[in-house]
């Protein structure tokens, strides 16, 4: 199977380790990776600030860039639900009807990593190996706009020497939010301070999820605080390791 | 926290009504107030935390949740395409039950025909008093200030209302509008505004004193005042479902009921409670079934008032209702479920959004009420979210509260671009938001710009961290480190591997 790898603007300028780890883990299972050049940014950013006009044109290019694949794949929860949640409500506003029709058409086939592994390819072990104690938070857009469920952790739970430990108030979210992080940063702040708390209370090594933004925001608190806890994304653990499979 | 920021955070929140302007602050800064409290933020959490965990249980225990939240949207939904048809048939019905209907474009009006038919039935002799039953769209009017204003005096009947009205304080949660307040502050309070002797912090003890107090008041006013969880357009019942029975008190003794619903408050027919006495207990205070629900039809000769007058308030409601995505919004059965599901609300309660609807729902029914662009307070609202999605989520009547949101903030900036004049366009955000979308509709220009910004951060970048940011990104910074940008792009690792268009 080919699939268009869409990497993600935040990715692709700021976090490459994970674009480059999508791929291991795909062509490890035997996908055929294209990268379309021409992608640039989904306009999430945009068009969850409200700068929605600005948002049109970005929709339009990724429309155009990605309607050939048989599949579309990327490492963020967060864009792919911005492209199967609000690309139609963007083509109503835009009023292009061709548009719309396109997207609908796009849409059922643009996944998130975990996603493509277990639903489409149906594989649950990726052969990684990974010998960390690591806490898994779910991202919101993950869990509640695309219902990813238990999949991340399915694919984690087949990781070899991984010591996967609970995150208390897992579901609740880190206080990222885009443009909330700096518009309302006092009250994103506060949330974030629980919910390190939280990741601390694990003595997790490492804490993972599936969207470099929030672990952005994670992290740099982290970070921040001298907390020595990774914050590390789902495709470089999947990644990591021997490429052996096991047999379950 | 000092005494007046304390104050200026926990004021009743101004009236709006249609369009007109509420002078309010952005939720910015009074978010940082109520952050400052570390009391509010301890009590809060554990209220919501408890609150929130009882609620799943009890919605748990529903084979058919999901069909009862769909069934409760979908009457809803039908109720706002109709609601020009369903408040004539409502209005027919009430009349024919012996009621009498008013209808108020906006806080003043709604204000005039209660306060007349107070003076008209209090008297003059004895206490100018009209007892109340919790009522939102009362505070939404601030009926009571202009009450007071004509001498009459309302007096809250529910537990929490009288609370934060003997402190002279705004409701900071839908539900339980002093979930800010504990035991000692409340002890002291009663002991000095009810005159009742000693008293100690047991609820019992506390409760019992309000009871004494309250009993007087019921049985001696001439007047109630309610609102309304539901009214049905085919019979004329109006029904509010509480957990203490002062509404009970309040809607059978006076010898005269005036009730102030918002025109959405409508569900077509009687049957339509089966959903809603489902959803709406279970959502609210995560019980099976509330303790009180009371229902009346007009009048009844022997039996309750003999006189009942309907108020029918629009304040700004139609202006939502022609918004076919913010529409959804007047679908709220107020159960406030969305308040304790919110992790904003619950680091900031309810006084920074600045208006009797706090919370998730107030986030997208205050700016709507007042009108996009009629404060800073109002524009700020749709953006005190994260969008994490917990709200729509337990919403009873699946209520898509981000979609509403970013709906709401494509409204805000939509008006600052073709309202706000230059200034507008000057600011800030507006200009890197129109950068930043020509660099990305142009691949060449947004690899450029990766290496501009790799180029641009080396006087920020300190041992392989960002630790302050300049401008308005040093929100950002504040608590967060942020990793330089790397070397090598995504696209330039692929480019340089495995070969591709050449830029």
């Amino acid at each position: 199977m080919r699939v268009g790898l869409f990497i993600t603007c935040f990715n692709d300028t700021l976090f490459p380790g994970t674009g480059r780890a999508t791929v291991e883990v795909l062509e490890r299972l035997g996908v055929e990776v294209d990268f379309p050049f021409e992608q640039t940014c989904c306009g999430q950013m945009h068009f969850n600030t409200g700068y929605q006009r600005e948002a049109i044109p970005l929709v339009k290019r990724f429309v155009d860039v990605f309607s050939g694949y048989e599949a579309v794949v990327a490492p963020s929860g967060s864009c792919v639900g911005m492209v199967r949640e609000l690309y139609g409500r963007a083509a109503e506003l835009a009023g292009d009807r061709g548009l719309a029709l396109r997207v609908a058409e796009l849409q059922p086939k643009v996944y998130e990593l975990s996603e493509f592994l277990v639903d489409r390819l149906g594989v649950t072990d990726v052969g990684a190996y990974y010998p960390h104690r690591v806490t898994y938070h779910p991202t919101c857009h993950s869990l509640r706009m695309l219902g990813v469920g238990g999949k991340p952790k399915r694919l984690l739970d087949n990781v070899r020497g991984i010591e996967l430990v609970d995150l208390p108030q897992a579901e609740e979210c880190c206080g990222f939010g885009g443009t909330f992080a700096v518009k309302n940063a006092d009250t994103s702040t506060a949330m974030l301070s629980d919910k390190m708390q939280h990741i601390k209370s694990t003595k997790a090594e490492v804490v993972t999820a599936g969207d470099n933004s929030c672990l952005m925001h994670i992290g740099g608190g982290l970070a921040r605080g001298r907390s020595g806890v990774e914050a590390v994304h789902l495709a470089e653990i999947l990644a990591a390791g021997s490429g052996e499979r096991g047999s379950s | 926290m000092a005494r007046n920021e304390r104050d200026a955070a926990t004021a009743a929140p101004d009236a709006f009504s249609g369009g007109n302007k509420r002078d309010t602050p952005p939720f910015e800064v009074t978010a940082k107030v109520a952050l400052a409290d570390n009391q509010l933020r301890r009590n809060l959490g554990k209220a919501t935390q408890a609150i929130r965990d009882k609620r799943e249980a009890a919605a748990g225990e529903m084979p058919d949740w999901e069909e009862l939240r769909e069934a409760g949207s979908a009457i809803k939904t039908r109720v706002m395409r109709h609601l020009d048809e369903y408040l004539v048939q409502l209005e027919d019905s009430v009349r024919r039950a012996g009621g009498t209907v008013h209808w108020a474009r906006d806080a003043e009006e709604a204000n005039g025909i209660v306060a007349g038919i107070a003076r008209e039935n209090i008297g003059e002799e004895g206490t100018r008093e009209v007892v109340k039953v919790k009522s939102i769209a009362t505070d939404e009017i601030k009926l009571n200030e202009h009450l007071e204003k004509e001498g009459i005096h309302a007096a809250e009947t529910d537990l929490a209302e009288l609370i934060i009205q003997l402190a002279g304080e705004g409701s900071s949660h839908i539900l339980v509008p002093a979930i800010h307040k504990n035991r000692a502050e409340i002890r002291e309070l009663f002991m000095r505004e009810l005159g009742l002797g000693d008293l100690s912090d047991e609820p019992e003890v506390l409760a019992e004193a309000a009871r004494i107090y309250l009993r007087r008041k019921f049985l001696s006013a001439k007047v109630g005042v309610s609102g309304a969880n539901f009214a049905v357009a085919e019979t004329g019942t109006v029904c509010v479902v509480e957990s203490e029975g002062n509404g009970r008190m309040c809607t059978t003794l006076p010898d005269t009921l005036v009730t102030v619903m918002g025109i959405e408050k409508i569900i077509p027919e009687w049957r339509d409670f089966e959903v809603f006495m489902q959803t709406l207990p279970r959502s609210s205070t995560a019980e099976r079934m509330n303790p009180y629900t009371s229902f009346w039809t007009g009048v009844s000769e022997d039996d309750g008032p003999r006189e009942f007058h309907l108020v029918l308030l629009d304040n700004g409601r139609t202006e939502v209702l022609a918004d076919e995505i913010g529409r959804q919004s007047l679908n709220c059965i107020r159960c406030s479920a969305c308040l304790n599901s919110c992790p904003v609300y619950d680091r900031v309660g309810g006084h920074a959004y600045n208006s009797v609807y706090p919370g998730p729902i107030g986030a997208i029914l205050t700016p709507q009420l007042a009108g996009i662009g009629s404060s800073p307070g109002a524009d700020s609202l749709p953006y005190a979210s994260s969008l994490c999605g917990a709200c729509y989520e337990v919403c009873p009547v699946k209520i898509n509260i981000p979609e509403v949101l970013i709906h709401l903030r494509g409204k805000v900036v939509r008006n600052k671009q073709d309202n706000g004049g230059a200034k507008a366009k000057l600011d800030p955000e507006n200009v890197a938001m129109q950068t930043l979308a020509k660099t990305f509709s142009d691949p060449r220009l947004y690899e450029a710009s990766q290496r501009a910004a790799l180029v641009g951060q080396w006087p920020l970048a300190r041992s392989g961290a960002i630790h302050s940011l300049p401008g308005r990104l040093a929100g950002w910074t504040s608590a967060r480190d942020l990793a330089p940008v790397p070397e090598q792009s995504f696209r330039r690792w692929w480019r340089e591997e495995r070969g591709g268009a050449e830029r």
